[in-house]
């Protein structure tokens, strides 16, 4: 591994987790929110933090 | 996961989290030992690099057993003592096809004194570069590529029983036998199962409630159920095999990873009706001009959706795996108070935390799916698309 594939290792995980912690975030907002919808809500959160995941770790197998 | 209030349950989660640990530690201590030996043959030489030397020995070796636990392997070993050269495992049936059919035992390799075997008047040897199996001359030579490494020599078609085939013939067994005992149970009790395997009426329940339903609808989920609840029990068991002592990684494989996308992806395009084709090639109720430009994008989308099941479940598994290996291995390059309980705690916890990976992952692999096949199926809801 060259120094600009962990640089861009690193980055990639720093973009992917933001991603992630948004989502978790405004899941949770939205939970408090509406708690009876929680089910729901955690569905699409995971499909959404699923997809973010995917995008990460075909970035870092290109990297 | 559920885990009942009853403590002892929960003392028998943790010992089942502590399994891994068990395994890994066995196999690392015949190695640790074995440095231990060879420093104690060699001390006089250099003495100022000792012990440098010694801990990047330690470290390369950690790297290399981390590397042959996440491939697949032609025979079975639950743990070795490098010290003594034994190894405790059992051997696995090698089938080639190289013109004709070869088999014999993987036992042969480490019996003749080189390395080769002959079978049927050609010679095999199994290169210890990538752990698979090449035609060779009598004398064994193998023949490298200088820029990769990797041997030119013919590789036949390999169809052995290697580690995960064995496991993946072992989940499905398993999985047949659990199955065929739980729909049994329900004629037999007028509905209502008995014994262990009632333990996955509530997961069948939840896949066809959750998961199925509200993502393909309910005038087409039935003819999906079937394929749906078998990767997801098939996942779901390999994961949890992966987090065992015998030491296997068949989620965390490329090849078997890519064949579930693979039949996901065969399943949502031929049960796909016209409006799936129709939402690709000729997007509806957008301009015309957008029309022409969305469609090489759709076109890639229907790749990239099982590119992305496969990467998914291939990357998680094999993470956890080497992540969990590393920690453990970190015993053996601290030697001293702090590293044993260090790396015990971390990898008791990153233990537990793969159980929740295990089904996680299983989950979403089956989410997704379920989602490309609602996907599938749509009816057009579209008022324009009417006229």
């Amino acid at each position: 591994m060259t120094i600009p594939n962990i640089v861009g290792a690193g980055l990639i995980v720093i973009g992917a987790g933001l991603g992630i912690g948004k989502i978790g975030g405004s899941a949770m907002e939205a939970i408090a929110r509406q708690p009876e919808a929680s089910g729901k809500i955690q569905t699409a959160m995971l499909i959404a933090a699923a997809l973010i995941e995917g995008i990460g770790f075909a970035a870092l197998f290109a990297a | 996961m559920v885990i009942s209030r009853k403590p002892s349950h929960l003392i028998v989660a943790a010992l089942l989290a502590l399994m891994p640990l068990l395994s890994i530690a066995n196999e690392n201590h015949g190695e640790a030992t074995s440095t231990h030996a060879t420093e104690a043959v060699a001390p006089a030489g250099e003495e100022g690099h000792g012990e440098g030397h010694e801990t990047g020995d330690i470290r390369s070796e950690i790297k290399s057993h981390i590397n042959h636990h996440v491939l697949d392997s032609h025979d079975f070993t639950l743990f070795a003592d490098d010290k003594e050269g034994k190894h405790f495992g059992f051997p696995l049936p090698v089938i080639l096809w190289d013109g004709e059919l070869h088999m014999f035992s993987s036992a042969e390799f480490h019996h003749a004194e080189n390395g080769v075997v002959e079978s049927n008047g050609k010679y095999y040897v199994l290169s210890h570069h990538d752990g698979k199996i090449y035609r060779t001359d009598a004398s064994g030579t193998l023949t490298e590529d200088e820029k990769s490494g990797h041997p030119t020599n013919v590789h036949p078609i390999d169809l052995s029983i290697t580690k995960s085939v064995l496991f993946i013939i072992i989940t499905a067994i398993l999985m047949f036998f659990l199955f065929t005992r739980l729909a049994k149970s329900y004629a037999k009790n007028g509905g209502i199962p008995k014994g262990m395997v009632r333990i996955f009426e509530p997961l069948v329940v939840f896949i066809r409630d959750e998961i199925a339903i509200p993502n393909i609808g309910e005038k087409n989920y039935k003819k999906y159920m079937s394929y749906l609840l078998t990767i997801f029990f098939f996942i779901l068991f390999l994961n949890l095999f992966g987090l065992t002592p015998l030491g296997v990684n068949v989620t965390g494989n490329l090849t078997i990873t890519f064949s579930l996308a693979i039949l996901t992806f065969l399943i949502t395009n031929l049960t796909a009706n016209k409006n799936y084709w129709g939402h690709i090639f000729w997007m509806p109720g957008v301009p015309y001009l957008m029309r022409i430009v969305l469609a090489p994008i759709e076109l890639l989308g229907v790749f990239i959706k099982p590119f992305s099941l496969m990467i998914r479940l291939y990357a998680n598994i094999f993470a956890g795996h080497i992540v969990i290996m590393s920690i453990i291995g970190l015993m053996f390059i601290f030697k001293s108070w702090i590293g044993s309980p260090l790396s015990f705690g971390l990898a008791f916890v990153l233990s537990i935390l793969e159980i929740l990976v295990a089904f996680l992952q299983a989950y979403i692999f089956t989410m997704l799916t379920a989602l490309y096949f609602g996907s599938a199926n749509e009816e057009h809801h579209h008022e324009e698309a009417h006229h």
